[in-house]
């Protein structure tokens, strides 16, 4: 008996550890009128782009005499969390997940700018309306966009040459057969270079939610009242079909192994960068990566090809962004507004920010400001990041959670494991629909 | 009749004397005790009790608790479509990967307990790879076994075998983590190496005498001995099989090859491929730090609470009929 309890008491110790993990107390934030010398701002980025954002943020120091602006870089969301939550916040922070706006305003651990940019008189259609919808949450406007990323295409123009091809496709029929042209295989038949990769979970343009694919075929996620509608829009049916068809041309397996063996999207051996890709989706940050570790590749930029039946959405993509707002508990919070108001606002700081990391700047102004340095390639990704058409994924109480639920389903689809389609697709709309009510209980958010 | 008080008297002081000592003694446990209990009480007690109140409750991190009675149990049992796979593949690696450690652990502290030659040697390179950080190890495998270029299967191809795809497999990733673990087994090698060594002499002399063979005198002198080591090996084995986390984690992001830029959220690769690492814990964390649904989170992290005292409660009990502790009384 005794021998039991003392396992028991292990049992017991061992589990407080655990459950230790998820329990925090929450703080009240705090403040205080110090006077202002020095403001500290949070940022994601590192490295080169860091150095950039320095950059802009020196210029706005050499303006202000009676302020110093500290930088932090390589922040996210869990030390933003657990600043706002200790009360020792920075006076400014800014987040690469638009997708926890919801959390952010709607607690109030960002605080609302309207009464800021009514006394500024600012008006926000100043930002294309998706930068302006992943923002805020329910009306209340807790963050300012600072650049966007834009997805757009990416083609190796040499080996477009070399198979007889003239121009970047604009139909997922076009693109399905230039992919299916510009492969080349080894003799033992594995990929030696894929024409189109189109593996859910290949580099970011692949991302198993889908996002990046979604306004190429018109995808809605929910209807007005907020209820998910994957399985009643057929665009998500055509879309999941069109991505397994490719995906069985090549081989799930063979796909597989490609994929092992492709460096890090993120490393000067980007499968695309070193040719063993011919065509991709990606982001808008790839054109500074190629200039940087591959400037004599030979390749073009354009709009993604879309769904053939819609051919008036060519043009438009997958935008997402930044985000920056002012913590609640802020020591210097006309100061921090004013830092905010320049980086976000400003054409000529978010142009030389903007050429600094080859982000897109997100007012409308700074799409043409004379201060952007020219670049043929980068300025594809300003006119999607223009179009009308262009959308991002929803803004939600779960955050970006109902996009895993996207992911499980989708990778299952890809593999073969899903079983039929249409009944798979009604049972991930109530599986979010579920998940949004569970991460609503209580009415918070 | 003044005699007869003091007689009385006299018992009495003895008896508050005894009782003065005996709340000094006690006084004294408590002071050296008192930096456990504080420890106890503010890093395990207090979060232990802010969990299970927190699992009632709708909290974001960043507001207030709401009081919601049991709506995330009942959505965690009923609703949930992802729990249902986590629990799936923890006891998967459970029911695997425990047995084959303590066997696997257990069969090289025999083997090493035999070495004549070399002894210190050979320990140290069992014992070598359990000093890896995890997250060192696991990257290091997910190299290894890298289907297009790891050098298991290039390997293999020599040999005209087409490896497998490991890690980016649904159906070869929990295996992979399997052989992982095996990998890194050395701490449990070592105490089964003590205990075996521990194993009194005679034992085996007097069952060699009655004529018992090496597989008679491992089944009957050293199994029996060393039992309770097994027994801890078990229970630790299965609480840190419900708590895996780090190893899937790691392996997870790194064999997706989708890497994310620093502080990007946004990518989600946990579980990949097609949720078959998606063990429990990872599954708590995801909800709890990045959906800032630490509400629910706490839901699930009491109910693993509960299913881990439980699990050990009934392998404590069942270990009553083969666990023998030497010298313990009947």
């Amino acid at each position: 008996m005794r021998r039991v309890g003392i396992g028991l008491l292990v049992a017991l110790v061992l589990g407080a550890a655990l459950v230790a993990a998820t329990a925090r107390s929450s703080a009240t934030a705090g403040t205080s009128g110090a006077k202002v010398d020095n403001i500290t701002i949070w940022v994601g980025w590192s490295a080169a782009e860091l150095k950039a954002f320095k950059g802009v943020v020196a210029e706005y120091d050499s303006k202000h005499s009676d302020v110093t602006v500290k930088v932090v870089g390589g922040i996210n969301d869990d030390k933003i969390t657990a600043a706002i939550r200790s009360g020792k916040v920075p006076d400014v922070v800014s987040s690469f997940t638009s997708a926890n706006v919801g959390s952010y305003c709607n607690s109030g651990a960002w605080i609302d700018l309207k009464p800021f940019l009514s006394k500024d008189k600012i008006d926000v259609n100043m930002f294309p309306k998706t930068s302006q919808y992943y923002t805020q949450y329910k009306g209340k406007r807790c963050a300012l966009p600072l650049l966007a990323d834009v997805y757009g295409f990416y083609y190796n123009k040499a080996m477009f040459k070399a198979a007889g091809l003239t121009s970047p496709p604009k139909t997922m029929s076009q693109l399905t057969s230039y992919a299916k042209k510009l492969t080349k295989k080894n003799s033992d038949g594995s990929i030696k270079v894929a024409g189109y990769n189109p593996f859910l979970g290949f580099y970011a343009g692949n991302a198993p939610d889908l996002s990046a694919y979604a306004p190429l075929f018109g995808a809605k996620y929910v209807d007005g009242s907020g209820k998910s509608v994957i399985s009643k829009d057929p665009a998500w049916s055509k879309m999941l079909t069109w991505q397994k068809s490719l995906v069985d041309w090549y081989g799930y397996k063979k796909l597989q192994k490609f994929n092992a063996g492709a460096a890090d999207e993120f490393s000067a051996s980007h499968a695309f960068e070193i040719g063993k890709l011919a065509m991709m989706i990606d982001g808008e940050w790839r054109v500074a990566f190629i200039g940087r570790e591959h400037p004599s590749l030979d390749y073009g930029t354009a709009p993604a090809p879309v769904d053939d039946a819609h051919p008036e959405l060519y043009g438009a993509g997958y935008v997402n962004g930044t985000i920056i707002g002012i913590p609640k508990g802020v020591k210097h919070k006309d100061q921090a507004w004013a830092l905010v108001k320049y980086l976000t606002t400003d054409s000529h700081a978010l142009a030389i920010f903007s050429n600094g990391v080859r982000n897109v700047p997100t007012t409308k102004a700074s799409l043409t400001s004379p201060d952007i340095k020219p670049d043929a390639h980068f300025k594809t990704f300003l006119k999607i990041f223009a179009n009308p058409k262009s959308t991002t994924t929803p803004i939600t109480a779960a955050g970006n959670a109902y996009g895993s639920l996207i992911q499980a389903f989708a990778v299952k689809w890809q593999a073969g494991h899903a079983g039929d389609l249409a009944k798979g697709l009604q049972k991930l709309d109530k599986q979010i629909d579920a998940q949004l009510k569970q991460a609503q209980a209580g009415g918070v958010p | 009749m003044a005699s007869s008080a003091a007689a009385t008297a006299q018992p009495l002081d003895r008896t508050r004397a005894r009782r003065r000592a005996a709340w000094r003694r006690r006084r004294l446990v408590l002071l050296l005790m008192a930096p456990w209990l504080i420890g106890f009480s503010a890093f395990f007690g207090y979060p232990l009790v802010m969990s299970v109140y927190l699992s009632f409750t709708h909290y974001d991190l960043l507001s207030s608790p709401k009081w919601i009675g049991t709506a995330n149990y009942r959505y965690l049992f009923t609703q949930d479509p992802q729990v249902g796979e986590a629990v799936k593949n923890t006891l998967w690696i459970i029911a695997v990967m425990v047995p084959l450690q303590v066997v696997f652990a257990f069969g090289v502290a025999l083997m090493l307990a035999r070495a004549r030659r070399g002894v210190g040697f050979f320990r140290t390179i069992f014992y070598l790879p359990a000093l890896a950080p995890p997250v060192a190890a696991t990257l290091a495998f997910v190299y290894i076994l890298n289907p297009a270029t790891g050098p298991v299967n290039v390997l293999l191809k020599h040999l005209g075998i087409d490896g497998p795809l490991w890690f980016q497999s649904p159906s070869w990733s929990k295996p992979s983590l399997v052989l992982l673990g095996l990998w890194g087994v050395g701490n449990i090698m070592i105490i089964f190496l003590a205990a075996i060594l521990d194993v009194p002499r005679h034992l085996y002399e007097s069952a060699e005498l009655d004529g018992a063979g090496p597989l008679q005198r491992l089944r009957w002198v050293t199994l029996p001995t060393i039992s309770p080591v097994i027994l801890f090996s078990v229970v630790i084995g299965v609480i840190a099989g419900l708590q895996y986390f780090t190893q899937a984690y790691v392996a997870a992001n790194v064999a997706s090859g989708q890497a994310s830029q620093a502080g990007d959220q946004t990518v989600n690769n946990l579980g990949y491929p097609e949720a078959s690492t998606l063990f429990y814990p990872v599954e708590l964390y995801q909800h709890g730090f990045r959906y800032f649904n630490m509400g629910y989170a706490s839901a699930m992290s009491v109910l693993l609470l509960v299913v881990a005292f439980t699990i050990t409660v009934l392998i404590i009990r069942n270990s009553r009929r083969w666990v023998h502790y030497v010298g313990a009384a009947k």
